[in-house]
């Protein structure tokens, strides 16, 4: 509650600083008073380095996935990036798309965040051939 | 039954229907097993944990291995059915399917207007058949009296009862 509420103020700030879309990643979870607060470069570093570990297996994946969509964020392409290559050396393009499917439901109401996560992934889409769940017909019921 | 009708709509060419309705792969339907283990990581839709730990479909058929296989080479050379059909391979509900409600609540509604017309049902019965007479200060006779007499003992005279009676027309105000 408290996180959520202190997430919500400084992602505030930064987003006017800032010119896409500004609800992708934000600040750590822990919230302390004293001690130095990760930025959000270093949120995004520490989990791109996780999901790239070349011999990362089917275990750290579901772990590191459902961990980040447990976060009040929605994760930088970049991140998604690193996931869904990740998955691709495991040889398992499900969770490929449920990914997305997760992006997308992470988005709530900012209805402007998944196209733009798409456009982003759109070359490793291709590059790795992951459909969309548009493409496959499961974006709606 | 849900499960298995989500999993017939989410396949569009016949041929790939198969793969993923094989008897084998209801068979391995880990929540339809009678006896559900606790001790073993279970397969979960939820919105949450978009990687459940186990996949729906565990007992997979030679078809099924076969597309498995092919998985592990470049996804670019799967067809769309293919990838739909790994898709419903680990998982039983996309997100959309999670998320769609459902008209129970309008059967729940109507079950409830009707018992609660069946009670009014019975309500009336008891005040007919078993409720007994009303007091005798009840009836009409009596009543006429009692408001003469409120009214000559100026009952309430400032804001209330008798202020609605005009004295003077001797009629309500």
């Amino acid at each position: 509650m408290f996180r959520a509420a202190l997430q919500l103020s400084v992602s505030g700030a930064r987003s006017l600083t800032r010119s896409r879309p500004q609800y992708t990643a934000s600040v750590a979870a822990r919230s302390y008073s004293h001690g130095k607060q990760e930025t959000d470069e270093e949120f995004d570093a520490r989990w791109v380095t996780y999901f790239s570990k070349p011999d990362i297996d089917a275990w750290e994946l579901r772990k590191g996935m459902n961990t980040l969509i447990g976060y009040d964020l929605v994760p930088e392409p970049k991140i998604l990036d690193a996931a869904l290559r990740a998955c691709r050396r495991l040889n398992d393009l499900a969770s490929a798309i449920r990914i997305l499917e997760a992006v997308k439901d992470k988005s709530g109401p900012h209805k402007e965040i998944y196209p733009y996560v798409l456009q982003e992934l759109q070359p490793t889409l291709n590059e790795l051939g992951i459909p969309t769940p548009e493409e496959l017909g499961i974006d709606k019921a | 039954m849900l499960a298995s009708r989500a999993l017939v709509r989410g396949l569009q060419s016949g041929f790939w229907r198969r793969v993923s309705t094989s008897s084998a792969a209801w068979a391995a339907h880990t929540h339809d097993v009678d006896v559900v283990d606790c001790s073993v990581p279970q397969y979960n839709n939820r919105l949450d944990t978009p990687l459940p730990d186990v996949p729906f479909v565990r007992n997979l058929s030679a078809e099924q291995k076969k597309l498995k296989e092919k998985e592990k080479g470049s996804w670019t050379q799967l067809t769309k059915e293919e990838k739909l059909a790994l898709y419903r391979l680990t998982h039983e509900l996309s997100y959309a399917e999670m998320r769609q409600g459902s008209k129970e609540w309008m059967t729940v509604l109507g079950g409830i207007f009707i018992f609660l017309g069946f009670t009014g049902l019975l309500v009336w019965w008891q005040r007919v058949y078993v409720y007994g007479d009303v007091p005798h200060t009840l009836s009409e006779e009596w009543v006429a009296q009692q408001t003469q007499r409120m009214i000559d003992m100026r009952v309430n005279p400032v804001h209330g009862f008798s202020h609605k009676w005009d004295y003077e027309k001797k009629q309500w105000k």
